[in-house]
C-alpha cells in the first residue's frame, strides 16, 4: 500500500507545498530502519525580494504572500507530480515555531484542504521538518541521530529518537541565529541580504586565519552546546568601525573568511562533541546555513575523524519547503500517530519536543 | 445552488450554508456558525463551517460556490477566510466569488433609507462604506478617522457605528444572509468570478533600516 501526504509549510518567507509518496516496507526486508518516502514534488514561492530593502522578514509583508501564493503553488505542486487532490490521502502542515501571522494563513489552508477532501490532518514541527527532510535523499534515520538545525531563525542541536515522536533538545542559541549573523554581518561589511551566499563567496578570497574573532560560548563555564552569535557580530562590527577610524580599506574577503570560520568551527565542535558525549553515530545538518561551504567542509573533516556518519540534504532541501512537511507528516502517518484536530492553532513557540500537535 | 458563506472580517467567525434560487435570487439560510472572537478566526473557520454543513445535513462535495468576504478588515483574521475560500474552492472544484464586507452588512441591513456601514480598523479609525437607499454603494470602502466621515442623514450600521453616533445599530457583522445577498447578482450569473483580493485598504508597517548604529563610541 502506498499513500501520499502533501505538506504545506508557511512558517516564515517561503510558501511551500510538497508532495512524498509513503510506501509500507516490505515486511521481509530486515535491513529496513523505517518507512520508504519518496519525493513527488517540492514547489516553492519566496516573498524573500519583497524583504531585501527591509533587511529582514517583515511579517505582514510575508502573511500577504502567503495568502496570494497558497493556492498556485498547491497547484503547481500538482501538476509536478502529476496528481490531483483526490489522490492525495493526508495533510501535513506546519503548526509552528514561526510567525503567528505566516502560520495561520498555512494552517487555515491545510484545514480546508483535509475538510474538503476528508482526508486527516497533522500540524507538525517545522524543526522537526528539517530533520525528516533528510530521509528524502538519505533514506531512514537511524536511531537515534543528532541534528544541527542551523537558519535564519533557529540554531539548535537536538537529539532525534524518533523523528515522528521523540525529539530532545540539547541547546541552542541564547541570542542570535547562525543566519542572523550572516546577515547581520553582511550588513555590517555592505554586501546584500540575505548575507549568506555572499559572505560564503567572499569568504573564498579571504584567509580564515587573518582576524581573530571570538567564539562565543566556548568557556569551561558555558553550557556546552548552546551557542551565542552576536558578541560575533559585535567584534566583527568594532574590528570594521577601528579599521575605518584609522582610515584603511576593510578587506571584506579576509572579514567574511575569518568570520565564518568562527560560526562554522563553534557549531562543528559542538556537534562533534554532543555526538560524542551521547555516543551518536549519525549527524544531520540541516536549515539554510547548511548550504554553506566552510561549515559543511569542517563537519565533514571533524566527523571524520571522529568516527561520525555525517548527511547534509541538498540546498534546496535545506531551505524552508513543503516537502520536509510532507515527509514528516508521512514519518508521523507510518507511526500510526492520531491527526490533529481541526480547531487547533498555529504555535510561533511551538517547542521541538512536540512534533505534532493534538 | 447551495452556497457557503464565509468572512472573517470582524470580531465575528461566519460559517453558513445558504441555498440560492437561481432565477428568483431567494436566499434561504440552511445553517450558521458564528463565535464573537478576535482571535479565534484561524482555530475556528473550519470547524464551524464543518458544523454548518452537517446541520444543513449536506456534504462538502455538494456546494455549487463559495462566497467570502473580502475585508476591509484587520489582516490576520482577515486572511484565514479568504485562504479557507480559496482552499476549498480549489479542493472541491467551485468557484468562490468575493464580496465586500461592508457589502454584506449592508444587505443585511436592508433597503430603503441611505446607510452609511462602519467597522473597526483598529487604531482609532474605522473602515466604512456609504450606500444609496436603493442599496447601491456611492463612497468607500475607505478607512477613515470617525472625525473625517460625513454621516450625513444616513442610518449607521456595522459594529464601529457607535464610534460614529449615538444611534448606530444593528447589523454589527456580516451574516450569511448578507453575504449571500450581496453575492448573488454574480453568482447567478455564472461567470468567472472576480479574483479574491483582499480589502486591507492600509500598507504593511515596515520601515527601511537607516544607516547602520555604531556599536564603538566615536570620540571626537
Ligand atoms: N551559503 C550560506 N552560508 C551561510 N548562510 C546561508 C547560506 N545560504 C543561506 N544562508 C542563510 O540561511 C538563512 C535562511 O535559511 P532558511 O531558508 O532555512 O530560512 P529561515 O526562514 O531562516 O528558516 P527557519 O524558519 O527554519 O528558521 C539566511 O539567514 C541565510 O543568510
Amino acid at each position: 500500500m502506498s499513500r501520499v501526504i502533501m505538506g504545506i509549510e508557511t512558517s516564515c518567507d517561503e510558501t511551500g507545498v510538497g508532495l512524498v509518496r509513503l510506501s509500507e516496507n516490505d515486511a521481509a526486508d530486515a535491513t529496513a530502519t523505517g518507512p520508504r518516502v519518496e519525493l513527488l514534488a517540492d514547489e516553492v514561492a519566496s516573498s524573500v525580494e519583497l524583504h531585501a530593502r527591509y533587511g529582514g522578514v517583515v511579517p505582514e509583508v510575508a502573511s500577504r504572500a502567503h495568502l496570494e501564493a497558497m493556492a498556485p503553488t498547491a497547484r503547481r505542486a500538482l501538476a509536478t507530480a502529476g496528481l490531483t487532490l483526490s489522490d492525495v490521502d493526508a495533510i501535513a502542515v506546519t503548526a509552528g515555531p514561526g510567525l503567528a501571522g505566516a502560520l495561520l494563513v498555512g494552517v487555515a489552508a491545510a484545514k480546508a484542504y483535509a475538510a474538503a477532501l476528508d482526508v486527516p490532518l497533522y500540524g507538525v514541527n517545522h524543526l522537526a521538518g528539517h530533520v525528516a527532510v533528510d530521509t528524502l535523499e538519505h533514506g531512514p534515520l537511524p536511531r537515534p541521530c543528532l541534528a544541527l538545525l542551523v537558519s535564519g531563525g533557529h540554531t539548535q542541536l537536538l537529539r532525534v529518537d524518533d523523528v515522528a515522536s521523540k525529539i530532545t533538545e540539547l541547546g541552542s542559541t541564547v541570542d542570535d541565529a547562525a543566519g542572523e549573523a550572516y546577515d547581520k554581518v553582511a550588513r555590517i561589511v555592505g554586501l546584500p541580504y540575505p548575507g549568506g551566499p555572499p559572505i560564503d563567496k567572499a569568504a573564498r578570497e579571504g584567509d580564515p586565519e587573518a582576524i581573530a574573532f571570538p567564539r562565543g560560548m566556548t568557556g569551561p563555564r558555558d553550557a556546552p552546546f548552546d551557542f551565542s552569535f552576536s558578541g560575533l557580530k559585535t567584534a566583527v562590527a568594532r574590528w570594521i568601525e577601528a579599521a575605518e577610524r584609522n582610515g584603511e580599506s576593510i578587506p571584506v574577503p579576509d572579514v567574511c573568511a575569518s568570520f565564518q570560520e568562527a560560526v562554522a568551527d563553534v557549531l562543528t565542535m559542538k556537534a562533534v562533541a554532543a555526538a560524542r558525549e551521547y555516543g551518536i553515530g549519525t549527524m544531520v545538518i540541516s536549515g539554510g546555513v547548511a548550504a554553506n561551504s566552510r561549515l559543511s567542509a569542517l563537519a565533514r573533516e571533524r566527523c571524520e575523524a571522529a568516527g561520525i556518519e555525517l548527511r547534509v540534504p541538498r540546498p534546496r532541501l535545506c531551505t524552508d519547503n513543503g516537502a520536509m512537511i510532507a515527509a514528516l507528516g508521512a514519518h508521523v502517518v507510518a507511526a500510526d500517530l492520531p491527526a490533529s484536530p481541526l480547531d487547533f492553532s498555529g504555535t510561533p513557540a511551538l517547542p521541538v519536543s512536540t512534533v505534532t500537535v493534538r | 445552488m447551495l452556497l457557503l458563506a464565509l468572512d472573517t472580517s470582524t470580531p465575528a467567525v461566519t460559517a453558513g450554508l445558504v441555498a440560492l434560487d437561481e432565477t428568483s435570487g431567494a436566499v434561504d439560510v440552511l445553517a450558521e456558525r458564528v463565535t464573537i472572537n478576535p482571535r479565534a478566526h484561524g482555530e475556528l473557520l473550519t470547524p464551524h463551517l464543518k458544523d454548518a454543513a452537517s446541520t444543513a445535513g449536506v456534504a462538502l462535495s455538494d456546494l455549487d460556490a463559495v462566497v467570502c468576504g473580502i475585508g476591509p478588515g484587520p489582516f490576520t483574521g482577515l486572511r484565514a477566510g479568504m485562504v479557507t475560500a480559496a482552499s476549498l474552492a480549489h479542493a472541491l472544484d467551485i468557484p468562490a466569488y468575493p464580496v465586500c464586507s461592508l457589502d454584506a452588512i449592508a444587505a443585511e441591513a436592508g433597503t430603503g433609507t441611505p446607510l452609511l456601514v462602519a467597522t473597526d480598523a483598529r487604531r482609532r479609525e474605522v473602515y466604512w462604506a456609504r450606500y444609496a437607499a436603493d442599496g447601491t454603494r456611492e463612497a468607500g470602502p475607505a478607512v477613515s478617522p470617525p472625525a473625517d466621515i460625513d454621516i450625513g442623514g444616513a442610518r449607521v450600521v456595522g459594529q464601529a457605528g457607535a464610534m460614529l453616533t449615538d444611534t448606530a445599530n444593528e447589523p454589527s457583522y456580516p451574516t450569511t444572509n448578507g453575504l449571500a445577498r450581496a453575492a448573488a447578482s454574480s453568482v447567478m450569473a455564472r461567470g468567472e468570478p472576480e479574483p479574491l483580493t483582499p480589502l486591507y485598504l492600509r500598507r504593511p508597517d515596515a520601515a527601511e533600516p537607516g544607516e547602520r548604529k555604531r556599536v564603538t563610541e566615536v570620540s571626537r
